[in-house]
């Protein structure tokens, strides 16, 4: 590995972004991407738009890369999931017979962009904070670490809404925790503290309050220290990504989604006064 | 084993501590979202709070409708 003072640069229009949801930068072996979307980091088409940039910058930074960092700039939150109001909205301004389709393709977005993260050659680690529901849970899950800050809460809320997570959550949730624990998850909705998901060995380590990205710094530059082809062929050794099941779950999501009661039950969560209207 | 006293007890220690309320200004049969003004995001990190003092797990099913301390405390009771 070169040392920091001859360490190649990528270039440098790679090196950083700075969007409307996410921005990322590239220092010293290390890319840290940065959620920023008011209110809660909800996972919509844009965000989905500023992730494909990433993941097609992901081959020119792998080279000099030796591990990413996702982290929150929202206080309180990691990501609560799904856009829910976006979601609603397009079902409103699309036919029955279309809503599916379109569901499907930003299904496919979605997962594409969470693949390539899953595989990036890298390591990947998410210093979670605050609340990580739904879609943000499933984005931790792709990472190949995570670190939570020990007053983070942790849920898959889709049953209450009438689908099933669909941006991977299901598959990868069973490849790293008990089918037993995923179907608690899954059937009551219920939030799970960081200290929980550490039993389960979902999370990795534990933070002090507002430590997470310190901790998630530290762990960047141990696992920069040894060799990358190594560590790539490890992880991929290691960490098998469900493609079978993956595409399972978006047709199983696809076919829930249509139906009213999904309909009605985004009706009330955006008809919702409530700040945090993400446990319905 | 705590009693369901030693409990409540606690658990007005914790959200005073917590909301920054001075100790003794909170009584079990209050209502926590109406005495403190708190939203469901600090009712969650209170749930957490909470979690992690008792060792227990408290899902938040078993909670909703649940607004004074002393039901709180007795949900709590029959984790511990």
């Amino acid at each position: 590995m070169p040392s920091r003072k001859t360490q190649i640069q990528p270039p440098t229009s790679l090196k950083t972004f700075k969007g409307r949801t996410l921005s990322w930068e590239w220092r010293d072996g290390v890319v840290e991407v940065l959620l920023d979307h008011a209110p809660a980091n909800e996972i919509g088409t844009l965000m989905v738009a500023e992730f494909e940039r990433f993941v097609a910058a992901i081959p020119t930074l792998a080279k000099d890369t030796a591990a990413c960092i996702l982290s929150s700039a929202r206080p309180q939150v990691f990501s609560a999931g799904g856009d829910l109001r976006e979601m609603y909205q397009t079902a409103m301004t699309t036919s029955p017979k279309k809503r599916v389709g379109e569901v499907r393709k930003f299904l496919n977005r979605i997962h594409a962009v969470a693949n390539a993260i899953d595989t990036a050659p890298f390591v990947t680690i998410a210093a979670v904070h605050g609340v990580c529901f739904g879609g943000g849970f499933e984005l931790a899950l792709v990472c190949d670490i995570i670190v939570a800050d020990k007053m983070a809460r942790f849920a898959f809320p889709e049953l209450r809404l009438g689908f099933i997570p669909g941006f991977g959550g299901i598959p990868r949730l069973k490849r790293d925790a008990s089918n037993a624990f995923a179907r608690d998850l899954l059937f009551t909705g219920r939030t799970v503290n960081a200290a929980r998901l550490q039993a389960c060995g979902i999370v990795s380590q534990l933070a002090g309050e507002g430590e997470a990205l310190r901790i998630a710094r530290s762990i960047a530059v141990q696992t920069s220290k040894y060799d990358a082809e190594t560590r790539k062929a490890a992880k991929s050794f290691l960490k098998p990504v469900p493609y079978a099941e993956l595409k399972r779950e978006i047709d199983l999501f696809c076919k829930l989604f249509n139906r009213p009661t999904v309909i009605e039950s985004l009706k009330k969560f955006v008809e919702s006064r409530d700040a945090m209207p993400y446990l319905p | 084993m705590r009693t369901l006293e030693q409990t409540t007890a606690e658990v007005l220690q914790l959200a005073s501590t917590h909301f920054k309320v001075p100790a003794g200004s909170l009584s079990p049969e209050d209502d926590f979202f109406k005495k403190l003004g708190i939203d469901s995001l600090q009712a969650l990190e209170m749930l957490t709070r909470l979690e992690n003092h008792f060792g227990i797990e408290l899902p938040d099913y078993e909670v909703q409708g649940v607004s004074d301390f002393r039901t709180l405390a007795s949900r709590i009771q029959s984790r511990l």
